[in-house]
């Protein structure tokens, strides 16, 4: 080739020098860098800085036993909201998940208490439960490419009414309930603290999801199809397929927390977590995953299901009405979005 | 079907590569190829130009599987191909940088190398809990750049957004040139690049064609391709107006091709 002299570079000092100009960092641009590498940051701070706060508020905050309160109570939300995580990563968005998760629990009390089958096949059919709700929605999804918004509003309405028509409204209540089903709420003494079984198993759940998706090609995949659905395509990606095991993923995991929740409340109610929808995708959102796909970790999620365990923990304890309970969590989730939109403005 | 039934006088004996007969694809009532017919042989940049509309992309997704032609003909070294999605393509040694590049902007350099490919570790973890080699695989990104002559990406785990045009199309040229055994197809790889950054592509291109690999490219900008191509095919309306070379045909006789205005 003789004429590729022709286009040479002689403007190239100049683009150096522009290019000197734009990758010029002000501090307030490396926070957002930092932010933008490492999305768990922010929610860590936050709840840092609370846990201080409400500590110095009120003494009783701190002790061993208000904290394994918390985590007690942040137990089936924390487990709600990784089934939550891993439909938003993919640009998804779940409103099903309570409703799955209390018809999964409805099927299982029933099966054991009144029908008297053995809790692990209860158990079982609670898990199927689980999978046919994820496997209708990513049905849904994939093959008739609905906005998940609108399928899940959908499937919410379903598995609520079929949760009533199963149960006919009425909750099982504990005496009968086979030890394996509320296993979950035991708790056991780890040094001054005890902590229940129920926590236990949401950690490891978080553990399990956190290593599958930093660590395997399925969760680097998930992270592919939630940011850009048409590269991952056409990077040879199988999205449909993706999609359609993340949806299955969620509904298993629905299903352990149906199994926490008997264990927790020693009952099963059909009319039990009619907000556990919203607090999961709140804890999502707090936690630093985007509602956009693509960006976030599980453990973000954690932190974030944990930050509205403590200030709803901690504004009672400080004395305050349930009400400013639920507007701290109004202006955490605006907070939270903002900063989301902030940090995404790094993008060159 | 043998080759020599298709070959072209000017190349001599050569078995091209990359051959379509006749594709022919319409969206409803338009026509996208009305029997479009391309070789590419071994060594060599095939520059695709033409209008807006005169198929060049339609064109493009047909070859790599991104589309399904109505009918006519694919060979890969003369065997008869039917890709059905991108992989099938891939699967043959094609690989295809398109427009939107293709990349995830969260995900690192690395990861974005060997997306749909990932690599597991040897032995129980990489079989039994299929744990990714990402040391592996970053090692090789670096060297694969490094292979490419892509001084400006030393930092493979940066994520893709962070990066700036040139540096996000050298991502995606390196990974079709990592796997593409047989054919890289570039599609408008220097159309939102500046001066400085089209340059390197083009020596990009120039380098992959050096180590063997033909190279397909589709652009609009007269200059950069009559800089890089060996031959030139021309679409208009659907079809192949004409093959040129860059020493046969000058720039202003390609575009008044491209436009009607001339025929070869």
């Amino acid at each position: 080739m003789t004429q590729q002299q022709t286009a040479g570079p002689p403007s190239a000092g100049h683009a150096d020098l522009a290019e000197e100009f734009l990758d010029r960092q002000t501090p307030l641009s490396r926070i957002r860098n930092i932010l933008h590498r490492y999305p768990a940051v922010s929610p860590a701070l936050v709840l840092l800085i609370a846990v201080v706060v409400f500590g110095l508020l009120n003494d009783r905050f701190l002790r061993v036993e208000n904290l394994s309160l918390i985590t007690q109570q942040v137990s089936v939300v924390g487990t709600l909201a990784i089934a939550q995580t891993l439909i938003i990563l993919t640009a998804g968005i779940d409103l099903s998940v309570g409703a799955v998760m209390i018809l999964s629990s409805m099927v299982v009390a029933q099966l054991a208490v009144n029908n008297g089958l053995p809790a692990p096949v209860a158990l079982l059919a609670g898990l199927v439960i689980g999978l046919a709700a994820g496997a209708l929605n990513g049905f849904l999804v994939t093959r008739f490419r609905l906005p998940p918004f609108i399928v899940t509003l959908g499937t919410l309405n379903i598995f609520i009414a079929l949760t009533l028509l199963y149960s006919n409204g009425a909750t099982v209540r504990g005496s009968a309930m086979p030890d394996l089903l509320t296993w979950t709420g035991t708790t056991f003494p780890v040094g001054p603290v005890r902590i229940s079984t129920g926590v236990v198993v949401m950690l490891l759940l978080y553990i399990a999801i956190a290593f599958i998706l930093g660590k395997t090609a399925w969760g680097r995949h998930v992270y592919a199809v939630g940011d850009d659905k048409e590269a991952a395509r056409l990077a040879g990606i199988p999205v449909n397929k993706v999609l359609m095991s993340v949806y299955l993923a969620a509904g298993a995991v629905l299903a352990i927390g149906a199994w926490i929740q008997i264990g927790r409340t020693n009952a099963a109610s059909p009319n039990a977590g009619v907000d556990l929808n919203l607090d999961s995708i709140t804890a999502v959102v707090i936690g630093g995953t985007s509602l956009f796909g693509g960006r976030g970790s599980v453990w973000g999620t954690l932190l974030g299901a944990l930050i509205v365990g403590v200030f709803r923990n901690g504004l009672s304890l400080a004395g305050l009405d349930v009400l400013y309970q639920t507007l701290a969590v109004g202006v955490l989730i605006i907070l939270a979005v903002s900063i989301d939109q902030w940090i995404r403005k790094v993008k060159s | 079907m043998t080759a020599t039934q298709f070959q072209p006088a000017n190349t001599g004996l050569r078995q091209p590569i990359l051959q379509a007969r006749n594709l022919v694809k319409t969206f409803g009532r338009v026509v996208g190829l009305d029997g479009v017919s391309l070789d590419l042989y071994p060594g060599e940049v095939l520059a695709i130009i033409g209008d807006n509309g005169a198929g060049k992309s339609t064109l493009i997704k047909c070859l790599t599987g991104a589309e399904i032609p109505d009918s006519g003909e694919l060979m890969v070294s003369g065997k008869q191909v039917h890709f059905k999605r991108p992989q099938d393509a891939r699967v043959h040694g094609i690989e295809t940088v398109y427009q939107n590049l293709a990349v995830s902007p969260a995900l690192d350099v690395a990861s974005n190398l060997f997306l749909g490919r990932e690599e597991r570790l040897p032995g129980p973890l990489g079989k039994i809990f299929r744990v990714l080699d990402t040391k592996g695989m970053r090692r090789k990104a670096k060297e694969e750049l490094t292979r490419l002559g892509i001084s400006t990406l030393q930092d493979v785990t940066v994520p893709v957004e962070n990066l700036s045009g040139g540096q996000r199309q050298a991502v995606a040229v390196a990974r079709a040139a990592a796997f593409g055994s047989k054919v890289v197809v570039l599609d408008e790889p220097t159309a939102a690049l500046g001066v400085r950054e089209s340059n390197q592509v083009l020596q990009l291109v120039r380098d992959l064609r050096d180590r063997g690999l033909p190279v397909i490219l589709i652009s609009h900008n007269m200059p950069h391709v009559f800089d890089v191509a060996d031959r030139i095919h021309i679409q208009r309306l659907g079809k192949c107006a004409a093959t040129i070379t860059p020493q046969s045909h000058s720039m202003t006789d390609a575009v008044a091709i491209m436009t009607g205005a001339a025929t070869a």
